[in-house]
């Protein structure tokens, strides 16, 4: 029986083969290459130059500050929703997957009508006589979105951590004398740091190689490297440098991932 | 009493921040003026002329055929991955799903140019079928993620006795197996539906000229200032999707 299962999985390795594995050996190919076709390292070496190196370094410092927000919000929400007996956890769930049938751009650009100088923030503010808020296509702008667009990554594998934390671990502490703090240090916090470092990950990866969030919020004066990787593969059409960048690009995300598979070899952390 | 009290303000506050701009959406779908930028009364008309806005109606309609084909063919794929997934050797499937994982893992920038430039060297028409075949190819992981822990509930001595018992492999596993995974393959097909509807990125790189999604057509609208319609499409989908979602939570259940 067990060979006609593993023909079961034929189809399935085929479409990795080809549509994952194939793939990024082609970005490595075009980053490796010149137009020629010889070798070169000069794609990676791109990033050195003060315009590629800026953006890279804008989109580092948005994305920790944004990936930081996250978890400082989530970490208490999702220990709230965890001790909520009553709540289902899809009932949950289904709270943040919700704002995703709305388009993600749509939502995006409402920020820009909220924050605009005379946006619907500022209105209340202005009617409460409280100071005006200008942010709009600042770096804050991009945080905001980032964290807007983010947090549920953040939230969810928290509280899916959170929620398996065996109750009667956290009553011996405190019977055994522990206070909130000393039970929170030693207990919690230890158990549920897979699912802070799964949070990370799906956060910090999308918020540093974001393009749109960029654009939409930041009134196109703020580029981040995704916005050069883009510009090269849509607009420029230097492919080559367009892979050499998001191979530098990758090296970031590569140590995420072995961060992420080290630290949760069980996969329970994950965001379903 | 105080801490139950911040815990709940806490929550709304966090709720707000992420409602606000689809109430804000909400909102502008209704008004009558052109720019979002001031109100002008109440109006209807956005939902009317909705309707009549062939470019929209036509990006909706490839919106929705994609999501549908791509859950449908991954949860497919998906579903057929874990099964042979879970006869393997425990050191081949960890590197497996590893591979499978990487679209949901990595930079979906990355994931969509590494397919722009597959489907150049193989010299496919960029169209309907490239952003189909890279939906589904990052909806896979989301299927296997909800199927495997199913599979790894089950227990395989059932399996094992319907064998015994005279069942074919295939009456056995539909009649034993598929039951017990059937949670897992619905809410898989439902999170790759919804993670194909929101995605713009790996659309942007793997579409032809002449075809829009939502996402597209929307980031294309940007610049010259988005289409009212498109408040009011959006505030239908959103609208009709709460209710749907209400409905299935809060029937009661039949025991």
């Amino acid at each position: 029986m067990s060979k006609s299962r593993k023909m079961l999985s034929l189809p399935f390795l085929f479409w990795s083969a080809l549509f994952i594995l194939i793939p990024l050996c082609m970005v490595f190919y075009y980053g490796f290459t010149d137009k020629n076709g010889s070798f070169t390292l000069q794609n990676l070496f791109a990033i050195a130059t003060p315009e590629h190196s800026k953006a890279l370094w804008e989109a580092i410092k948005l994305s920790v500050v944004s990936t930081i927000i996250c978890l400082l919000l989530a970490y208490p929400l999702a220990m709230i929703l965890s001790n909520i007996r009553t709540a289902q956890k899809s009932f949950i769930i289904l709270i943040f997957i919700l704002p995703m049938w709305m388009n993600f751009l749509l939502r995006t650009l409402a920020w820009q009508t909220l924050l605009e100088k005379k946006g619907v923030i500022n209105s209340v503010l202005s009617a409460l006589h409280l100071p005006a808020l200008n942010i709009i296509n600042t770096p804050a702008a991009i945080i905001l979105g980032m964290v807007y667009n983010f947090l549920p990554f953040m939230v969810l594998p928290i509280y899916n951590v959170l929620i398996k934390i065996d109750k009667n671990l956290i009553h011996a502490a405190r019977d055994l004398g522990a206070n909130g703090v000393k039970t929170f240090l030693h207990i919690t916090l230890p158990l549920s740091i897979s699912g802070v470092i799964s949070g990370i990950t799906m956060v910090f990866v999308p918020a540093l190689t974001t393009f749109v969030i960029s654009r939409l919020l930041g009134g196109n004066k703020i580029l981040l490297i995704g916005n050069v990787i883009e510009q090269e593969f849509t607009v420029t059409g230097n492919w080559h440098l367009g892979s050499g960048l998001s191979i530098v690009l990758m090296l970031f995300i590569i140590f995420n991932m072995v961060l992420s598979v080290v630290t949760d070899k069980d996969g329970e952390a994950n965001a379903i | 009493m105080i801490r139950t009290g911040l815990k709940r303000i806490y929550i709304g506050l966090i709720f707000l921040f992420l409602y606000a701009p689809i109430f804000t959406l909400i909102v502008l779908s209704f008004n009558a003026s052109k720019t979002r930028a001031k109100w002008e009364g109440f109006s209807f008309k956005w939902y009317i002329s909705l309707f009549e806005n062939e470019a929209i109606i036509q990006a909706l309609q490839n919106t929705l055929m994609i999501a549908f084909l791509s859950a449908l063919i991954a949860t497919v794929l998906g579903t057929m991955a874990c099964i042979s997934l879970q006869s393997m050797k425990r050191k081949t499937r960890a590197v497996l799903i590893g591979i499978t994982n990487i679209p949901m893992l990595n930079a979906e920038i990355v994931t969509g140019i590494s397919l722009m430039l597959l489907f150049i060297s193989l010299g496919v028409t960029f169209g309907f079928t490239t952003i189909l075949l890279a939906h589904i190819t990052f909806n896979i992981p989301y299927v296997i993620l909800s199927v495997m822990p199913r599979m790894k509930q089950l227990n395989p001595s059932t399996y094992e006795a319907a064998l015994d018992l005279g069942a074919s492999q295939l009456q056995a596993f539909f009649k034993v197996v598929f039951p017990d995974i059937l949670p897992g393959i619905i809410s898989g097909f439902f999170m790759a539906f919804t993670m194909s509807l929101d995605d713009f990125i790996i659309t942007h790189f793997t579409k032809g000229p002449g075809i829009d999604t939502l996402s597209t057509k929307i980031y294309t609208e940007v610049r010259k200032g988005i289409k009212p319609e498109m408040y009011s499409l959006s505030t239908i989908i959103f609208v009709t999707v709460l209710v749907l979602m209400l409905l299935v939570n809060y029937t009661p259940k039949k025991k």
